[in-house]
């Protein structure tokens, strides 16, 4: 089977993790890890797994612009809206695990396949990756007045990018509950839980829900739930979906498969295994679109 | 104590809006800021319980609009200061700046007592407005006192003019109350004040917020008739008889806090905080005073005792603003409950 290279930017706790993830694809091919600091561990890592590494930043990367057809940018806002640029003059996709959203916000199973032809997607927050389905599971056979999500995550998975920009997260995935969800309008809240030994990320998703029937509501949620399970495995629900008068609660629990980062990190893992499942979509339309031209070019 | 100043906030307004249920109407907010403000109050508090955008369903709708309940008070504040509280998380920034729009004159910026980063850009933004910023270190008898002097540290650098101990679980004892403070008066920079905020779960709101001025306090909350969560709070008007009596000056009238609270908060309430078998609970298992209720209605519901539902959030370590883990544990506790009975009738067949 053909395969689509790719390369990954940022060789911190996100992209190792995200390295581990892309190994087991079928489709997609790993060659190179993009990083700035020589002694980082990812980069150390990637090399001992036969990748070609550099650790002089994405200026290198597109030297070798035939080695890779999609990236995987895992460094920073900051630093993605100038990767952002210089990959879409070289005309390169870019699946983008930063706060930046140069490109649309997506979630797998949800909107991705409006965006195949983007040159640039955004994972939208781990909340948002987390609960989104949820909501659209919900919205598939109900109208949703208002989604609210709260997620908790351990302490230690939240990095000072999370930290310093609450507000944006909290913002970012309000909106997608609404943009993408489905819901009329949405709320978020993020809460940081210390303990120790670290928590498993957990989500609550509450829904008001208009003309639902209830075994409906129910039966899509579990099957949105066995969806997710396909790329997250430790994705499940705590309790079977809880319904009083017009409010849906739905309690979900997001354990990481611990390929790099721990397995309570669920918040983290979720955004990896959600970026694999995103360029593989991407990859296959890419494919598609190859085998179409050479159909076009043989007649 | 000497002849000493102590400005006291009162929360009735915001812890109060726990024990609520998130039901204060305009008239009642206006009467009691009124009221309070009469007496001399110098800081009052009036926002979700869970801070400015605490409406929720995690965590209780509003009844009215919170912006229309802080734009009454502000109407009805003359001589003392407006106070709103944020939890970054849960409200925004954008909240934080309507709220001053609407006259909020001291913005409270909560966090867990090990999270104070996350309230970097709120901090800030309550300088930049100029209104007067006190950082609060929720559930504060989670971690000793070092811990609490790095995080006070951090919301000091950020601009925080005050830095609270805050007794979410009204958990603490005296000797957990003076290290803290202590602590914290020691590290801080001379001109940062340091706060305490209790609740009665253990029936030491009052004589821990004594304790706390003796280590050099400058700052404690308290509410009209303790409304607030679990147990509530420290009564406002007990403080202020306490503290004329250690000569220590509130700048408020004892008589007419008595008469705000008699006359104005008690009639309103509709649920009185008391120390029963739940807030005791809460406060011998350390967990969020704001709990309380949803305990209750996750116990009625699942049919599980309520304490047990507190020990295991406890025994968890949850924090603040998990409310949605109440039906969580409560769903798990009825299940293992079904599962022994289960198994007890099995093992008699």
């Amino acid at each position: 089977m053909e395969r689509v290279k790719v390369a990954i930017i940022g060789s911190g706790n996100i992209g190792t993790d995200l390295m581990y993830k892309l190994r087991r694809s079928r489709l997609l091919e790993l060659t190179w890890m993009v990083g700035i600091v020589p002694e980082s561990e990812g980069l150390r890592l990637a090399r001992e797994l036969g990748y070609k590494t550099t650790h002089r930043g994405i200026e290198e990367l597109l030297e070798h612009a035939d080695e890779f057809e999609i990236a995987f940018d895992a460094t920073t806002a900051r630093a993605h809206y100038r990767h952002a640029e210089l990959l879409r003059e070289a005309g390169k996709v870019a699946v983008d695990l930063t706060p930046a959203a140069v490109g649309p916000h997506v979630v797998p199973l949800v909107n991705l396949e409006t965006h195949v032809e983007e040159p640039n997607v955004n994972l939208v927050t781990c909340g948002g990756q987390a609960t989104v389905p949820i909501v659209a599971a919900i919205r598939r056979v109900a109208e949703v007045e208002y989604a609210e999500i709260v997620s908790t995550v351990a302490s230690r998975s939240a990095g000072p990018g999370t930290r310093q920009n609450i507000d944006e997260f909290t913002q970012t995935t309000a909106r997608a509950l609404e943009t993408i969800g489905g819901a009329e309008r949405g709320k978020a809240i993020i809460i940081l839980n210390p303990a120790e030994p670290p928590i498993i990320m957990r989500n609550t998703v509450y829904a008001v829900v208009r003309d639902g029937d209830r075994e409906a509501i129910r039966a899509s949620i579990v099957e949105m739930v066995r969806r997710v399970q396909e790329y997250v495995p430790g994705y499940r629900l705590k309790a079977e979906p809880l319904f009083d008068e017009e409010k849906v609660t739905v309690l979900l629990e997001v354990e990481g498969a611990g390929d790099y980062l721990p397995p309570y990190a669920g918040n983290l893992d979720i955004m990896t295994a959600a970026a694999v499942r995103v360029g593989e979509e991407l990859g296959r339309h890419l494919l598609r679109k190859r085998a179409g031209a050479e159909v076009v070019r043989a007649d | 104590m000497g002849t000493r100043r102590v400005w006291i906030t009162d929360t009735t307004l915001r812890d109060g809006d726990h024990a609520m249920a998130h039901e204060f109407r305009v008239e009642e907010v206006r009467a009691i800021a009124r009221g309070l403000d009469e007496a001399g109050v110098p800081v009052i508090e009036v926002s979700h319980g869970d801070g400015l955008g605490g409406s929720s369903l995690q965590y209780g709708r509003s009844r009215v609009a919170e912006e229309e309940l802080i734009a009454a008070a502000a109407e009805e504040i003359r001589r003392g200061k407006l106070a709103v509280l944020l939890l970054p998380g849960i409200g925004t920034r954008r909240e934080l700046k309507r709220a001053v729009e609407l006259g909020a004159k001291v913005v409270r910026i909560a966090t867990h007592c090990t999270e104070a980063d996350i309230a970097e850009q709120h901090i800030r933004m309550g300088k930049e407005l100029g209104v007067e910023v006190h950082g609060f270190l929720m559930m504060a008898h989670m971690v000793g006192p070092e811990k609490l002097v790095e995080q006070a540290r951090l919301m000091e650098s950020y601009g925080a003019d005050c830095v609270y101990v805050v007794d979410s679980a009204g958990a603490m004892t005296e000797g957990e109350v003076r290290a803290r403070v202590r602590a914290l008066r020691e590290a801080l920079r001379p001109e940062t004040e340091v706060g305490f905020h209790a609740h009665n779960n253990l029936s030491l709101a009052v004589s821990n917020s004594v304790a706390a001025i003796e280590e050099g306090a400058t700052r404690v909350d308290g509410s009209a008739c303790g409304l607030g969560a679990g147990a509530g709070n420290a009564m406002t008007e007990v403080l202020v008889a306490v503290l004329e009596k250690l000569g220590v000056e509130t700048g408020i009238d004892l008589f007419r806090i008595m008469d705000v609270a008699e006359e104005v908060v008690r009639p309103i309430m509709r649920h009185v905080p008391k120390i029963d078998r739940a807030s005791l609970t809460i406060g011998y298992a350390g967990v969020y005073s704001t709990f309380l209720l949803h305990a209750y209605r996750a116990a009625e519901r699942f049919q599980v005792d309520a304490r047990d539902i507190l020990i295991e959030l406890g025994r968890r370590k949850v924090v603040g603003g998990q409310e949605d883990m109440i039906v969580d544990v409560a769903v798990e506790l009825s299940r293992r409950e079904a599962e022994e009975v289960h198994r007890a009738s099995e093992i008699m067949w």
